[in-house]
């Protein structure tokens, strides 16, 4: 019989993870990281960053070379019954049981994880992912999107606590991805843990609460969104010019200002968190050098700007 | 002991061999009963009798011992290496099941329809040729032992293939020949000497000779020896098994 864990505010808890597979490639690099409970996490990083290797150590597919994984304070490879029992996963790619109806599959999936049967839980895992209708169908039969909600049913079929979604709007449809959306935050809403790796930024804009990068097996930087955004976003203020101008006006040095090719537009950088953006004096100063405008607007950096440039950083 | 995942994995299996009844069942049994019509009926009607049973009942114990070895190892690999070709076995390794209990579900399933198109051909033989059962307990008992043992050796076949013709190498290649070299449609005693002594290294040899001795009373070697071989061999699965889903091999990178 396992020990009552302490109780921890943390999900998922992984210390010093490595892994290094057989012909050498080491795919992570002594990775430390804390999910917090009922927090929707994403993991970005780019094409073999090693986001799925690090989901697939912690959901017990892959084994680590080094550290140590706990899910809800236990460890997942002394304790793997009661862990795996709290985690479910929607794996990256379209794998399915293609001859099997979907309400076959997603029984299968509960079965599989210890639980009774109960078919009002899988009903209501079906209806709320629009798949009841298909409940009879054979998988193999669903188009790609469908097949992606049969995979999130199957995962959910045993009602876990945490929950990694591996790429999980890969390939879908922009209706079905905010459909997504919305049951992540559902499932956030009763309490489950949502860690998901996605490309779209937009997602994890959209959704994350946190967010952590990964390259090339580091985990490079966790940090709030909110506080992400603040702290590596950028604003600017992009002034279109009445006339075109060879150059920068003179004594506009303290100003972080660049001039654009066809000299009609004039962009500038600024600290969004700074108590004096300087605009107004800096318009003030273009108008006493002769330099009129027609229209002003202002950019705030996206998540994908802060995610390209943290990756570039590190090359 | 996680009883919902073993009676989910078999009942899946369960279901797949249901959902291929021709391929699985009535295929085996239509081809054993060729074999009863040619070999039974039209060529055992011309030939003597072996140990005073005539030709065609005699075959009768190790035609089935031929299908039951095929189809185990074919249910048991097939089983486990189809969720290794499409990928669903992510979700038999992140789930929180033991190797125990998957080789139940999964050994379980298979031996279930090895043991059920065993019976099925039995009964079949009943319209070609008349046979007697002299240990009903003792049969049912190698058809267990037996769909068991090799539905373990093609749980390891399962694990270890990584494509179709490693799937299909070692009941081709090795188990068919070991099962018609052992004693299926002859008795070892009929050969010469030399070969009845190289016979005795065919482990296909024991199972066909003790449950012929069920049948008949007859057997080539000492039944408790044949009984002990097929546990033996059961054994050295069991370990394999073992093995493999401590060290993950083929299956956790």
């Amino acid at each position: 019989m396992t020990e009552q864990a302490t109780p921890t505010p943390h999900a998922v808890s992984v210390r010093g993870i490595s892994k290094t597979y057989k012909g050498g490639f080491q795919a992570l690099k002594s990775i430390d990281l804390d999910i917090r409970r009922g927090e929707i996490f994403a993991l970005l990083g780019p094409n073999g960053a090693g986001k799925t290797t690090l989901i697939s150590i912690i959901c017990g597919i892959v084994k680590p070379s080094a550290g140590t994984v706990s899910a809800d304070g236990h460890d997942v490879l002394r304790d793997y019954r009661l862990t795996r029992a709290k985690i479910g996963l929607v794996p990256q790619e379209l794998s399915t049981d293609a001859f099997e109806t979907v309400w076959a599959a997603v029984r299968f999936s509960r079965g599989l994880f210890g639980r009774a049967r109960d078919d009002r839980h899988i009903e209501k895992v079906l209806r709320d992912l629009s798949l009841w209708e298909k409940k009879d169908a054979k998988i193999m039969t669903l188009s790609g999107g469908m097949k992606r909600r049969v995979l999130i049913a199957k995962a959910l079929a045993h009602e876990p606590s945490i929950l990694f979604l591996d790429e999980p709007t890969a390939g879908v449809d922009v209706e079905l991805r905010h459909d997504m959306w919305e049951m992540v935050r559902r499932l956030r809403a009763t309490g489950v843990t949502v860690i998901l790796t996605t490309h779209y930024i937009e997602e994890a804009e959209e959704m994350a609460d946190r967010v952590g990068v990964i390259t090339r097996g580091e985990l490079i930087l966790v940090e709030d969104k909110r506080a992400l955004m603040r702290k590596l976003g950028k604003k600017q203020l992009s002034i279109s010019l009445k006339s075109p101008i060879q150059a920068l006006p003179q004594g506009l040095d303290e100003y972080a200002l660049e001039l654009a090719d066809d000299g009609a537009t004039i962009t500038y950088t600024f600290d969004a968190q700074g108590e004096d953006t300087g605009i107004a004096v800096l318009l003030r100063k273009l108008g006493d050098r002769g330099v009129d405008f027609k229209d002003l607007h202002t950019l705030e950096s996206s998540l994908e700007d802060i995610f390209v440039s943290l990756v570039r950083g590190t090359r | 002991m996680n009883l919902p995942a073993v009676r989910a994995i078999y009942r899946f299996e369960m279901a797949r061999t249901f959902r291929t009844l021709t391929q699985s069942i009535v295929s085996p049994v239509l081809s054993t009963s060729l074999y009863f019509i040619v070999f039974g009926t039209a060529i055992g009607s011309r030939m003597g009798e072996i140990g005073g049973t005539s030709y065609g009942a005699f075959i009768i114990p190790g035609l089935i011992m031929l299908s039951l070895l095929n189809e185990s190892i074919s249910n048991a690999s097939f089983g486990i290496y189809l969720p290794k070709w499409s990928g669903t076995i992510y979700e038999l390794l992140s789930a929180p099941v033991s190797p125990l209990e998957a080789v139940l579900g999964y050994v379980g399933a298979a031996s279930t329809k090895s043991v059920m198109l065993g019976l099925l051909i039995l009964l079949t033989a009943r319209f070609f040729v008349p046979y007697s059962i002299l240990h009903p307990f003792w049969m049912v008992a190698f058809l267990l032992l037996t769909a068991v043992t090799f539905s373990s050796f093609g749980f390891i076949i399962g694990l270890w293939a990584d494509d179709f013709q490693k799937l299909q190498v070692i009941p081709l290649m090795v188990v068919t020949p070991l099962t018609f070299l052992g004693g299926a449609f002859y008795s070892i005693g009929m050969l010469p000497p030399f070969w009845q002594k190289v016979a005795l290294f065919n482990p296909v040899v024991y199972l066909i000779s003790g449950f012929r001795w069920s049948f008949y009373g007859q057997s080539d070697v000492n039944v408790v020896l044949s009984a002990g071989m097929t546990v033996a061999f059961l054994l050295v699965c069991a370990v394999a098994i073992a093995w493999i889903f401590r060290t993950g091999y083929k299956l956790r990178s």
